[in-house]
């Protein structure tokens, strides 16, 4: 067992864990953190995709004790209250997902990018970086056009801060 | 139109939860007491299970049980049934072999459980699963259909010799022969129709839970059909009977056709939920979603087909092999079949049709249903057989297939389906404007100059959805109707609450069936709910996969919409003190005609439940149902055009342009619409490019993981330019034909035709990887 303690979405978490215990399991069992998933056991999917010290990280190949001391986002500590980060209202003005399994990891790795990349973005730059990231339903049309949108309110944003 | 009425494109009310991470899967939920499953699989294509040996792994801790298949059988837990009955040419029945749901004495496919671990914790069942001791005796193994009807072939099942479960055939063949007899020119291909792993993100899970009281399940499942779950799983599993079973269908992370099955897993945990009186969850990793998971496809033909001097086809004859993997599964025997052949006329005039289709079993997956089902294969053949008869009979693509459209509806075909309407020629226009067929030429020649093969390929598909006429499917073999149901309920503030049979899981169906509500009765979606996937709640459905639950859970709610505004308009007349007949509804208001008087429908429903004031006779509240069950398929039909390069020196395929023209009928959220076909066409062009599940000889899946099998990914494919052209179903109230399933039905064959067009080979097997193209070039005369 490995005593762990780090930030998750602000908070300070502590506990008592396996050795082998996964970022996202940790987030999902012990955190109740749901909205991080699982969809492959080999690091391809992305659908688990949080931030870890601002940069995005796949839980499902993160060891909980490699974070010990980091501070990590999930999607649920994303938005600001009541109010969605624009990559999650982008996603939604532009029918960005369909089943929804993807969706929160597609959106970790998307802030991720727009980050990155400021303003340079483009769409083959967009689609080469969600590279890491499956969808199976949206076919990455309007994927694409989310964080391509996103991206421009984020400039918006951070231009008037 | 309103606001948020039909045509509108609607933001949909679901997003909020998905974006903030707040969506409930099955994985998501957590139940006191709750154990966890992991199944011990076999790790041989076929094996004789000479014995299991439990000891260490029941010491390891954590462990609660270990079940075996031999128990399973012995608790007389029902094998797993295919619910279409298909007969050979010769009349008898499908062959099919026995299916425990965990397999007692023979293992057929890599993967099947012979045993399953319940423990405390996923990790500790993990574990003890790895000491499970199988002592298997190897048996010889087949993979590929034309194999196992080889003389001499290792045999699957006593009940179906040479690994044949039927060898079925639709059309006339007499006609078909003379057809040919008289042809001008016949092409002939063979195509492979490549198998595919279906991959919903969110893998297959189940949490089932037995109330020793009230001796009573609860299953939580991944499941496009709820309701039918519970259904098999009642009358030909002997889990519960259907009042004792609950089967709930939370928020569901794609389906693709691979969640329409009832699984051996999902029985395991029911079963074992009473053996050990705890809840008991199980959730499949990747891998065991590409091992267990139905597969998709898998077709071997060849087709030929006759054309008269002038070009009009005179005549089509095909033969396919399609492989079922080790095992029926639920609805395999109607895609080969039902779903497939009847299709085969596409969007032509053919007179005459005679398909053979052999179904066999190999020591591989089942197959079963995956987008289009059935579908895909039909449209790839038909379009694949134009592209090459227009090359080989020197005429344009697009004019070859004009010249044989169906342009007359209603439209017999030789092979069932009766075609009510469609404008072919419009959706093909439409498409070549799109691409600007005529510059293509000059494109063709600039890409030359720099060295590029540039290539365009048509696909005119035509699909049966709607799924289906319970009558017409019942008198072809299905074990079931494929109506939809519907209930209305106006609360007594005037919310409303939509109960569908139908499942969400991914469509948008909380947010397209609120508008058909607020189109009819004027309130906003706000005010509107879905209510699905819950067995409880809703009384009964058959769920959602064949582009089916807009046409027909969609027209149920129609009627029952129809029956609430009936009572509705009875009740505000009688309120104002108004005529019936002059009631009309505005906005939510219940108006008289021609004057300012006026009731809104919140205060309609109150006096609805209060019933202090009602016509003499008539029943309190304002709560309505209805089942719809269609009188036809419908038959969503357009042409995809795709364009691309291929670079000679790597054989890699680049998309310069991928356009769409489709004609679903009316849309009622054409953002929604468009989604799907996004998806619809990355799925086709998956197949076309990158999927391919694949076997060695062993039986051993050799892609049975995203390292191994290649998903498209966001720079495999293009953005799409999509066209809508429009005729309106007549089938039904809407006049809805479905969207769901159209790009995977016609986008393989554009991309395929694009590239055997570019490189000037058509003998070119999905998927089209650099190596397979590149050695195209090289081989092409």
């Amino acid at each position: 067992m490995t005593a762990i303690s780090l930030t998750v979405n602000g908070k300070v978490v502590s506990g008592n864990v396996e050795d082998r215990t996964l970022l996202v399991h940790f987030l999902r069992d012990h955190l109740n953190l749901t909205g991080t998933h699982v969809g492959c056991d080999t690091s391809q999917c992305g659908a688990c995709v949080v931030h870890v010290d601002g940069r995005a990280v796949k839980s499902c190949t993160t060891l909980v004790g490699q974070v010990d001391g980091a501070s990590v986002t999930t999607i649920e500590g994303l938005s600001h209250g009541d109010e969605l980060h624009p990559m999650q209202a982008a996603f939604r003005d532009n029918h960005g997902l369909q089943c929804g399994y993807c969706t929160p990891g597609m959106i970790m790795s998307a802030v991720d990018i727009v980050q990155r990349h400021g303003g340079k973005l483009d769409e083959a730059t967009v689609r080469h970086e969600l590279e890491g990231n499956i969808c199976r339903c949206t076919g990455y049309h309007n994927i694409v056009k989310s964080v391509l949108d996103a991206a421009g309110r984020m400039n918006t944003a951070q231009a008037a801060e | 139109m309103g606001v948020e009425g039909i045509g509108a494109s609607v933001l949909r009310k679901e997003d909020r939860r998905f974006t903030t991470g707040k969506g409930r899967y099955v994985d998501d939920i957590k139940l006191q007491g709750m154990t966890h499953a992991h199944f011990v699989r076999s790790p041989h294509g076929h094996a004789k299970v000479k014995g299991i040996d439990s000891s260490a792994a029941l010491k390891m801790p954590g462990v609660v049980a270990v079940l075996t298949g031999q128990q399973i059988v012995d608790d007389k837990v029902g094998n797993l049934i295919c619910g279409w009955a298909v007969h050979s040419k010769d009349g008898t029945p499908m062959k099919m072999g026995a299916w425990p749901a965990m397999a007692p004495e023979v293992v057929r496919f890599v993967g099947q459980a012979v045993a399953v671990v319940i423990a405390e914790t996923k990790n500790q069942a993990r574990d003890a699963a790895e000491a499970v001791q199988v002592d298997y005796e190897e048996l010889p193994a087949v993979t590929n259909v034309k194999a196992a009807i080889a003389a001499g072939a290792p045999q699957l099942h006593p009940e179906a010799p040479n690994n044949i479960v039927y060898d079925w055939e639709l059309g006339d063949q007499a006609a078909t022969n003379d057809a040919f007899a008289k042809a001008a020119n016949v092409v002939k291909m063979d195509l492979v129709n490549n198998r595919l792993a279906p991959n919903a993100m969110e893998p297959r899970a189940a949490i089932a839970q037995y109330d020793e009281a009230e001796e009573h399940f609860t299953l939580y499942t991944t499941s496009q059909n709820p309701h039918v779950a519970r259904l098999v799983l009642s009358a030909f599993y002997n889990i519960a009977p259907e009042h004792k079973l609950r089967v709930i269908a939370p928020d569901v992370g794609g389906g693709f056709g691979s969640k329409i099955f009832i699984y051996p897993e999902e029985m395991v945990a029911l079963w074992a939920s009473k053996k050990v009186n705890r809840p008991v969850k199980w959730t499949g990793d990747r891998t065991e979603a590409f091992l267990t998971d139905a597969h998709g496809r898998d077709h071997v033909s060849h087709a030929e087909m006759a054309f008269d001097k002038d070009n009009k086809i005179l005549g089509l004859r095909v033969k396919t092999h399609a492989n079922f993997g080790a095992y029926m599964s639920l609805f395999s025997s109607s895609v080969p079949t039902y779903l497939y052949a009847t299709l085969l006329s596409g969007q032509y005039n053919i007179p005459a049709i005679y398909a053979e289709v052999m179904g066999v079993y190999t020591n591989t997956s089942p197959v079963d249903a995956y987008r289009g089902a059935g579908r895909p294969e039909a449209s790839y053949l038909i379009e694949r057989m134009m592209e090459t008869s227009a090359r080989q009979l020197k005429v344009d693509p697009a004019e070859l297939r004009r010249k044989n459209f169906v342009t007359v509806f209603p439209h017999q075909t030789p092979v069932i389906m009766a075609y009510d309407i469609g404008d072919f020629n419009a959706s093909l226009d439409a498409a070549l404007k799109s691409i600007d067929y005529a510059g293509f030429p000059a494109r063709k020649a600039k890409a030359k100059a720099e060295g590029k093969l540039r290539g365009i390929g048509f696909s005119c598909y035509i699909e049966a959805c709607g799924i289906a006429p319970s009558k017409a499917v019942g008198s072809l073999g299905a074990g079931v109707g494929l109506w939809e149901s519907a209930e209305i309920r106006v609360n007594p503030v005037g919310t409303i609450e939509v109960l569908t049979g139908s499942h969400s899981h991914g469509q948008g169906h909380e947010t397209t069936f609120c508008q058909l509500v607020a189109e009819r009765l004027g309130v906003p979606v706000s005010q509107v709910s879905i209510v699905h996937g819950d067995t409880d709640k809703v009384q009964f459905g058959m769920g959602t996969y064949g582009s089916r639950s807009l046409a027909v859970g969609g027209s149920a709610i129609v009627k029952a919409l129809e029956k609430v505004e009936a009572k509705a308009k009875k009740i505000a007349a009688y309120q104002l003190e108004a005529s019936e007949s002059d009631i009309v509804i505005e906005n939510g208001e219940f108006k008289v005609t021609g004057t300012d008087k006026s009731i809104a429908l919140p205060m309609v429903a109150l006096a609805a439940y209060t019933a202090h004031n009602l016509p003499d006779g008539m029943e309190p509240g304002l709560k309505e149902s209805a089942f719809y069950d269609p009188s036809n398929f419908t038959f969503p039909a357009g042409t995809y055009i795709c364009e691309i390069e291929v670079d000679a020196g790597t054989g890699k395929t680049e998309f310069v342009n991928f356009v769409a023209a489709d004609d679903f009928g009316r849309l009622i959220n054409p953002m929604i619409v468009e989604g799907q076909v996004h998806g619809g066409l990355t799925q086709g062009i998956g197949q076309a490019l990158l999927e391919g599940a694949v076997y060695d000889d062993n039986g051993q899946l050799i892609t049975a993981s995203f390292m191994d099998y290649a998903m498209p990914r966001a720079d495999d494919v293009p953005s799409y330019k999509l066209q809508h052209t429009t005729t309106l179903c007549p089938g039904n109230p809407l006049g809805v034909k479905g969207c769901g399933e159209a790009g995977a039905i016609g986008a393989s064959a554009a991309v395929i035709n694009a590239i055997t067009d570019a490189i000037g080979n058509n003998s070119l097997e999905m998927p089209a990887t650099p190596d397979r193209v590149w050695h195209a070039i090289q081989a092409r005369t």
